[in-house]
């Protein structure tokens, strides 16, 4: 059989972290009864207009920035014309002759070490479709304009990518940049970022591109990796056997891992783009560039160095802190509370990776708040809480962002710290344990050991150990 | 005298001067519209409830002193494609049969604020598509001057109306010439505004870079103080322009000493009928013997204004009419088989045939492989008629010609042959092109007993000059009421 | 007549503008369009090298919202002409197949 190269380019879809849609003052925020988050502009009733939400701009030029594209300072909108009831007015206002951003690029490393930069062709901005929802038995689909209008911006790679890994790795890094610039969550299960995969192959060695195909409905890094390796067999399968791949959508289903062509007679794929003549030119003065660079805020290389240097946190632990915009946060504001960065980022590393771990989940669905975070510190670093308390106390903040202040104080887990009645449980163990007692006498000092164990075990684990081992040591 | 006969700033000076009330006015219209309708079909809807009620309340505050506009208490008609809240909005059209908006045109809340009352939606060719009011889902239109002829259109319905004396003044939108026109075919005024003056929101969209809400009445006075109250700068519509004063009715006045008014030879050649040219020439003679200055002058590219409006006009309203899907609003086909059989049952039975040519023809020039020869050649085209427009008016105040090369053609005579239809948009339809303001007044009146209308045209935000020449010409004859009236 | 309109390109404009002629309306949709591009056609006499296409009129640009929310619920105003409805959304043909 012949070699084959797999030639992959994106096209990502990012939902913008604006309050208000990209045309219309309805919100973007997630949830609510269908079509509550909708007005005249954002479902197309006749005679509405829509106006441009000038933080879309603002954040479609930071991003275009941050991967180190032109910007088109006179940017201009296009209509998109195809019919599909998502879609309320039957074109999406988008961008195709001077879309926002242009010729960019970013450095990719995988995980083999391998380097290289994926160019950006452009970044473009425009609006959602609404939500279909499909009656499972009946014959008909329910729409809920709550995500129309929310505002996307399209980052189109070139051709660049080789492998599901050089892609990954481009999402990785494409995410952590939109994500310290607080552009997007880009939360992939949520749909906040989705990307459409364009591959193709082409035998080893050739320059000529093959035919592509763009698959669609992918909603995780797995899937996607999936998706690449299923597409790309099913296209040598085509080509081995003497078929010509043909150009056109795919719809991917992860649970059957099999894609399926999405073309219909009725759709053309002819979207007859226009200048949008209800939206005037965008025009990005030097200035406002200028602005929007200075307000690009620090990013991973930056805070990676900075963690290292200021905080003298370990570099392996500030790689990890800082992969994730999320993370990051976390850390910088549980410490800039507690003013502990290293305990801070141990619970960061020990803990929380291992409760996340446990419980399968991303960075982004960490819910605990810094706040709490910074006051469990403070109790285990102040010994009002042992570390077996602080431990436990942790489980709970991880899972319910709970005070542990009040949680500590509601639940009793305060040390023991009450000179008398520590005595008393201390007094008794001796007097209950006279064997152990005597061990220790003789010089057996893992007797030592024992008798605390059994203070802890009356006090139910509240004593601080180290003066229990004092009056323990003061009695004997 | 009936009420009725009045200009709607003398009918609203008696309103304020108590000679008449709000609500006798209201009456007034509403029985003139009870005689006429059966005759004429000028409106899709009249509120005569609404009108009513309204009526009451703004004598209320005319009386407690809180309403003391020129048009407080004056009986409108608002052209069927402006958006008003609870009251049915139909573009003439089946597929918004039954639309009832939820919220109000920008331009309609305007007149609502000055004290206006709305009695109703007027009668348009379907979408503001055709120049006849025919293509209407509701019945052609009559004109007042002789029922047997069309009123023009697409704003037929609000032009009869006022002709007829069925409301005192009425909102048309003009995309092509949609109000000059008609204004002209039924003997009354009308204004087309610079693009942009008056805001687009919550009127219905035909080609977006062209339309334009603009006033009908019987006179210029009543026009720029109805454009005065209409314009304004609006959030809501991004292609809305800040201007510095909308103080139109200031240049109301009978001096045109020294104004130069360009005529365009090419719009006096073949296809003019004998009767229109001398009206307007006759025209022009009184505009210079108050002072005005007129010259002969060659505008060049009028023949290719009509084809590249239409390019851009019906691609935009390929695009603008998509949302009629039978899933949002408006009528849905009773029975389809499957989501893309719906869409095509339901725009086929609800869309009439005229708007079906054009959203056909606006999908063709738009689709793949032809957008570069037909849309951006289009565009272009029109850059060079902008630059012909503004080297014109480097010279002249104003531009003189017809509205229109006949007089209202008879009922079904355009149907027939839809290229004939459009070439008679040929005076109108670059001013929409190049954004320029234009009113027609009415300058005489054919052998057969039909109107001939004049059209100045302006530079960008120079409504003051039209208005200026179209008052000075105005005092140099008597309004001719239709005989309808 | 120049533009000869051929049964596909109907057919496909058809399907672009959603629109379903019956064999009648498609002849005279065939007739009409040839003779209107043959009309169009008048501007190929037009030079226009060099020229910019003019989408915007007027030199007017950048107009923007801020970004706050000010629209409340809008489900009624949404829903208040719906064809059909189902509590709070419209309802159309199934949109997927299977």
């Amino acid at each position: 059989m012949k070699q084959y190269e797999t030639v992959i380019g994106l096209e990502v879809h990012v939902e913008l972290a604006t309050k208000t849609k990209i045309f219309c003052s309805c919100p973007t925020e997630f949830g609510g009864a269908p079509n509550s988050h909708t007005c005249p502009v954002c479902t197309g009733m006749p005679g509405s207009l829509p106006v441009l939400n000038k933080k879309v701009v603002e954040y479609a030029v930071a991003v275009g920035l941050a991967t180190n594209c032109s910007i088109t300072q006179n940017c201009k909108f296009d209509r998109k014309n195809y019919f599909y009831p998502d879609n309320p007015q039957n074109y999406q206002i988008s961008q195709l002759y001077y879309p926002i951003c242009r010729n960019g690029g970013i450095e990719i490393t995988t995980e083999n070490g391998i380097t290289k930069t994926i160019g950006i062709h452009e970044i473009h901005m425009e609006e959602d479709a609404g939500k279909l929802v499909h009656d499972e038995w009946g014959e008909s689909s329910l729409v809920d304009f709550n995500r129309s209008g929310v505002p996307l911006i399209e980052i189109v790679s070139e051709p660049d990518m080789r492998s599901a890994e050089e892609v990954i790795a481009y999402l990785d890094k494409l995410r952590l940049i939109i994500q310290y610039l607080g552009a997007s969550d880009c939360k992939l299960q949520e749909g906040s970022m989705r990307a459409d995969v364009n591959l193709s192959i082409r035998e080893a060695g050739t320059e000529e591109f093959g035919t592509r195909t763009e698959m669609k409905n992918l909603n995780s890094f797995k899937a996607i990796a999936r998706a690449i390796e299923a597409e790309k067999e099913r296209q040598i399968d085509i080509i081995e056997s003497g078929g010509k791949v043909v150009q056109e959508t795919r719809r991917w289903d992860d649970n059957k891992e099999y894609s399926y062509a999405m073309r219909s007679k009725e759709d053309a794929q002819d979207y007859r783009y226009f200048p949008e003549p209800d939206l005037v030119p965008v025009i990005i003065s030097d200035s406002w560039l200028e602005e929007i660079k200075l307000s690009q805020p620090e990013f991973r290389d930056e805070k990676l160095k900075r963690y290292k240097e200021e905080y003298k946190i370990p570099d392996y632990d500030a790689q990890i802190i800082t992969g994730n915009k999320h993370l990051a946060d976390i850390f910088e504001a549980a410490t800039a509370i507690c003013n502990n960065p290293k305990k801070v980022s141990n619970w960061l590393m020990v803990e929380t990776m291992r409760l996340m771990k446990e419980n399968d989940m991303e960075p982004e669905q960490l819910k605990f708040s810094p706040e709490n975070l910074a006051k469990l510190v403070n109790l285990a670093e102040s010994r009002v809480i042992n570390s077996q308390t602080a431990k436990e106390v942790f489980e709970k903040v991880f899972s319910d962002d709970i005070d542990p202040e009040k949680y500590v104080e509601e639940n009793g887990l305060k040390t023991v710290s009450d000179d008398g009645a520590l005595r008393e449980i201390v007094q008794k163990v001796i007097e209950e344990n006279p064997q152990p007692v005597e061990d220790y006498h003789n010089g057996k000092k893992k007797a030592m050991g024992f008798l605390v164990g059994q203070i802890m075990k009356e006090m139910k684990g509240k004593a601080d150990p180290a003066m229990a081992n004092n009056i323990l040591k003061e009695l004997l | 005298m009936s009420l009725m006969n009045l200009t709607a700033v003398g009918l609203g000076k008696k309103i304020q001067n108590k000679e008449v009330s709000a609500p006798e006015a209201a009456k007034a219209a509403l029985d003139a519209i009870k005689a006429k309708e059966a005759e004429i079909n000028s409106f899709v809807t009249v509120d005569s409830e609404g009108a009513l009620k309204r009526a009451e309340e703004v004598q209320k505050l005319i009386d407690k002193g809180k309403l003391a506009g020129p048009l407080a208490g004056v009986p409108v008609a608002v052209k069927d494609n402006m958006c008003t809240k609870g009251l049915l909005t139909t573009c003439s059209s089946k597929i918004l049969g039954n639309y009832i908006p939820m919220f109000t045109a920008d331009a309609v809340l305007n007149l609502e604020k000055a004290g206006a009352v709305i009695i109703g939606k007027t009668n348009m060719d379907e979408f503001a598509m055709g120049s006849t009011t025919e293509t209407s889902a509701f019945g052609p239109t009559k004109n007042p001057w002789d029922t047997g002829h069309v009123p023009g259109g697409s704003s037929g319905g609000s032009c009869a109306a006022v002709a007829a004396e069925e409301c005192l003044y009425a909102l048309g939108s003009d995309t092509g010439g949609s109000i000059r026109q008609p204004s002209s075919f039924c003997g009354v005024t009308g204004i087309k505004p610079t693009y942009g003056t008056v805001s687009r929101y919550g009127l219905i969209a035909y080609g977006s870079s062209l339309d334009q809400i603009g006033p009908v009445a019987k006179d210029v006075t009543d026009c720029a103080t109805i454009l005065e109250v209409i314009s304004s700068y609006d959030q809501k519509d991004s292609t809305s322009v800040k201007r510095d004063n909308y103080n139109f009715t200031s240049a109301l006045e009978d001096n045109v000493k020294g104004m130069k008014i360009g005529i365009p030879a090419d719009y006096f050649g073949e296809g003019l009928d004998r009767e229109v040219k001398e009206a307007v020439l006759n025209a022009a003679k009184e505009l210079e013997k108050k002072g005005a200055v007129i010259e002969e002058f060659n505008l060049s590219l009028v023949d290719y204004a009509i084809p590249a409006y239409y390019i851009i006009a019906c691609a935009e309203a390929s695009s603008n009419l998509a949302r009629f899907d039978g899933v949002k609003y408006g009528y849905r086909t009773e029975d389809y088989n499957g989501l893309h059989n719906m869409y095509k049952k339901t725009r086929s039975e609800g869309f009439g045939a005229e708007v079906k040519r054009r959203i056909m023809l606006g999908s063709f020039v738009l689709s793949s492989g032809y957008y570069d020869a037909y849309y951006i050649k289009a565009l272009k085209t029109k850059a060079l008629i902008k630059k012909a427009f503004d080297k014109a008016f480097n010279k002249y105040d104003v531009i003189l010609g017809p509205a229109a090369p006949q007089t209202a053609p008879a009922l079904g005579e355009s149907l027939s042959d839809p290229l004939k239809m459009y070439l008679g948009d040929i005076y109108t339809i670059s001013a929409n092109l190049a954004g320029l303001p234009g009113i027609t007044v009415p300058c005489g009146i054919s052998s057969k007993r039909l109107p001939i209308g004049l059209q100045l045209l302006g530079n960008c935000f120079e409504e003051k000059n039209i208005i200026r020449a179209a008052y000075a010409f105005e005092q140099t004859r008597e309004y001719a009421h239709s005989p309808l009236a | 007549m120049a533009n000869i309109i051929s049964d596909e390109t109907i057919e496909y404009v058809g399907i672009l503008a959603k629109l379903e002629l019956d064999s009648e309306e498609k002849e005279q949709a065939k007739k009409d369009m040839g003779r209107m591009l043959d009309y169009i056609d008048k501007l190929n006499e037009l030079d226009t090298d060099g020229i910019e296409p003019m989408s915007h009129i007027f030199p007017v640009d950048n107009v923007f919202r801020e970004d706050e929310v000010c629209n409340g619920d809008g489900r009624e105003i949404t829903l208040a002409n719906a064809p059909e409805r189902k509590e709070d959304s419209f309802v159309v043909p199934k949109t997927i197949v299977g």
